[in-house]
């Protein structure tokens, strides 16, 4: 009974401390929560990206139509069941009505699975770039301003069979949505130049330890195409080296972001020459920008240069606050009114225009680059070509790229 | 034939098919099967390696359990803070051993720390001290967090540790003739081997010294100890400065052969607990053999069976529960 009893106590004064927070939202702010991996292997790149979505709001000067923005934070590990409880805590607990987020691939899929159980809130993805969170089985609520990761290969399969000569590659990316996407948009060229991609390994996401991986990749490859993220990437590319590694390396959008290329250690002599492509270019000459570098660059802690995840979480807040000032502020009616305005919207970024098709994913330029050592020996992706307007489709038409299957660990498939 | 004998026998041929595999050339059938040859025998280096990490910082843990019944939570942590201020020394010096020197006498000091402003404290009362030492993880991580921000470390090793090594194993036949033998990077074996001498001195400790007597007198009945006229809190600190000391040490050498980043607190705290429970609590011996155990269950299922792979750790550890609830060199209490 007195068991009971506290925990009833407990309960009461729980909601009573809780309970104030949810009523005091005032009108004179408007929510947003910010959902990105400030914990476990992505935690750099969660820290980017929300210097990136705070540059968004540091352009408006931290007022959108007249009301000032409240950003709300959420933190996951880049595991799916961590992003949906992030998610959960900003929407059911802090109420916010729109949400950007989250960072990574999986956790796209299940923030967009949740977003069916949401109707009233606003999704806005962050940097999360697995294909199915969009192609198949969208969500109505759920917008990506910022591209997936196939889009972001575009023109690099080509690039490394035509330019650079390798027939035969290996892939070594970790096992899940995002590093399926993106080995599929590099096959999807690659293989149809007449390429051959003998062995695919993928490892558990957060592996230490790739010496066995490494010994694993059979020796008469041209190049190896890696697709890790954050610490993983440091991990494999220094054992490569300690190993001996001599293969040339093709990488992925992420392997060779400013979040790597800025790591300490032995690993940048291996990642000079590595051609890669993605949503930006380290050494794009745009004036858009340059002006974008110089205002992220007023974040704390910044890197030289802005990752992927601070121009994903950019654009992305960018066109949320885009769409709310067009409704005013107003997001009173279940959102409706800025869904709309977000599916209509079609603007200019750092990195050209973006417009979303019929399942809200971006259609935008992908830069094809390769590392090089800037001039204070900083390690930069040079920009070697722009890809105009790539579509989730590859600009292959609809039905036929639906027939392709989703992407997983055995498709596509050129051995 | 006595018995013995026949054991031996058993042994021998038991050695035998072990060591075939890793000395023949192989036919072409099994390179099918496993890939390739080299594969196989780096992925079973990779493992024994790793088991040399696990041990490490598993032994420390295993110590301080047998002696105290404290299940540290936070032994991680005393990982990754090693390993931290293993990367701070080893940039300001320029000098790696000092590096791992300081690892060890830092965690050691916070070790004794622990002990005596903590755990002392809550004597005889498992469950605090378990669940304190869950709350000195979650803070200690957040203030590692404040301090190196989440950025991945990679510990400078030196000249003289980097490089590979050519073993005498052939791992392919050139079509000319020619044997390729296999590579392996010199730094790893260096881990094995400071695991391997660590591990006998800390049995030599425990077996030949007096301190060691009564630790093992500690494991069996504290009660008798402390009656029998022994410091008992004297030997409570020493033990908690080895182990904690250690898993400062296996921070430095293991950030030096992987990385260190947030999170590998908690990935070191389950891969001992692990192998903890599958070797059996407080046993140094069961300690060996358990990271034995789940780093070539580790390393095997990385290569052969990747989606799965972390499977494999916690079958073992099922089934060690199901059959030996002790663990394997575990005693019944």
């Amino acid at each position: 009974m007195t068991m009971q009893r506290r925990t009833l106590l407990a309960l009461a004064l729980f909601t009573g401390l809780t309970a104030p927070s949810m009523a005091l939202a005032a009108d004179d702010t408007i929510k947003i929560g910010l959902l990105a991996t400030f914990e476990g292997p992505f935690t750099v790149l969660g820290e980017d990206s929300e210097r990136g979505a705070m540059t968004a709001v540091a352009e408006m000067n931290g007022m959108v139509a007249g009301k000032k923005i409240e950003i709300v934070k959420g933190s996951s590990d880049a595991s799916p069941d961590s992003a949906v409880r992030a998610a959960r805590k900003l929407v059911e607990q802090d109420g916010v009505k729109v949400l950007v987020g989250p960072l990574s691939g999986d956790e796209g899929i299940a923030v967009k699975d949740y977003a069916k159980t949401q109707p009233d809130v606003t999704f806005i993805n962050g940097t999360s770039a697995a294909q199915d969170t969009t192609l198949r089985d969208p969500a109505e609520n759920f917008f990506r301003f910022s591209t997936d990761g196939a889009q972001w290969m575009a023109g690099l399969g080509t690039y490394a069979f035509t330019e650079k000569g390798y027939k035969k590659v290996a892939t070594v990316a970790e096992d899940y949505s995002f590093p399926y996407t993106q080995v599929f948009g590099f096959m999807a060229e690659f293989c149809k130049a007449g390429g051959h991609v003998p062995s695919k390994s993928w490892v558990p996401i957060g592996n230490k330890d790739f010496s066995s991986v490494i010994a694993a990749i059979p020796e008469d490859v041209d190049a190896i195409y890696v697709a890790l993220g954050g610490a993983d990437a440091v991990n494999f590319l220094t054992q490569y080296q300690q190993g001996g590694g001599s293969a040339p390396l093709i990488g992925g959008s992420i392997t060779v972001d400013q979040t790597v290329l800025t790591s300490k250690g032995k690993l940048r002599d291996v990642l000079k020459g590595t051609p890669s492509a993605g949503p930006t270019a380290d050494t794009n000459d745009a004036p858009a920008w340059k002006a974008f570098v110089e205002a992220y660059k007023k974040q704390p802690g910044a890197f030289p240069s802005p990752s992927l995840f601070a121009h994903g979480y950019y654009v992305d807040m960018k066109a949320t606050l885009l769409g709310l000032d067009q409704v005013g502020g107003d997001v009173s009616d279940g959102g409706k009114k800025l869904r709309d305005a977000l599916s209509k919207l079609s603007f200019d970024t750092p990195t050209g225009k973006v417009s979303l098709d019929k399942n809200r994913n971006a259609i935008a330029d992908i830069f094809l680059t390769e590392v090089t050592e800037g001039a204070d020996g900083t390690l930069l992706n040079k920009l070697v070509k722009v890809v105009p307007q790539v579509n989730q489709t590859l600009g292959i038409p609809e039905d036929e790229f639906m027939k392709l299957g989703a992407v997983n660990r055995d498709n596509p498939s050129c051995p | 034939m006595t018995r013995g004998q026949a054991w031996g026998l058993v042994g021998l041929l038991a050695a035998a098919v072990m060591a075939w595999p890793v000395f023949a050339v192989w036919p072409d059938w099994l390179n099918a099967i496993l890939i390739s040859k080299k594969a196989f025998v780096s992925a079973i280096l990779n493992g024994i390696t790793l088991a040399g990490l696990y041990f490490l910082v598993a032994s420390g843990f295993t110590l301080i359990f047998g002696l105290m019944r404290n299940v540290n939570l936070a032994h991680g942590s005393l990982y990754l803070l090693g390993a931290y201020i293993g990367y701070e020394v080893t940039n300001r010096t320029g000098n790696w051993l000092f590096g791992v020197v300081a690892g060890f006498v830092a965690l050691a000091i916070v070790g004794v720390a622990m002990q005596v402003f903590v755990f002392r404290r809550l004597e005889g009362d498992d469950l605090r001290q378990t669940l304190v030492s869950i709350g000195i993880s979650i803070v200690a991580a957040d203030l590692m967090l404040a301090v190196w921000a989440g950025g991945t470390y990679q510990i400078a090793t030196p000249e003289w540790l980097d490089g590979a090594l050519t073993l005498p194993i052939i791992t392919a036949v050139r079509s000319n003739g020619a044997s390729v033998f296999l590579t392996y990077p010199l730094y790893r074996l260096v881990v094995l081997a400071a695991a391997i001498v660590i591990g006998v001195g800390l049995w030599l400790m425990l077996h030949r010294t007096r301190v060691g007597m009564m630790i093992r007198a500690g494991v069996d009945d504290r009660a008798m100890l402390q009656a029998s006229g022994v410091n008992v809190h004297a030997v409570f600190a020493i033990v908690f400065a080895v182990g904690a000391g250690l898993a400062g040490f296996a921070g430095v050498v293991g950030g030096s052969a992987l990385s260190v980043a947030p999170g590998e607190d908690v990935r070191y705290l389950l891969a001992s607990l692990v192998v903890v429970i599958v070797g059996g609590m407080g046993s140094i011996t069961g300690a060996a053999i358990g990271a034995l155990l789940i780093g070539l269950a580790e390393q095997i299922g990385l290569v052969y069976f990747p989606t799965y792979g972390i499977v494999l750790t916690f079958v073992i550890m099922v089934v060690t529960l199901a059959l030996r609830p002790q663990g394997i060199m575990g005693k019944a209490r």
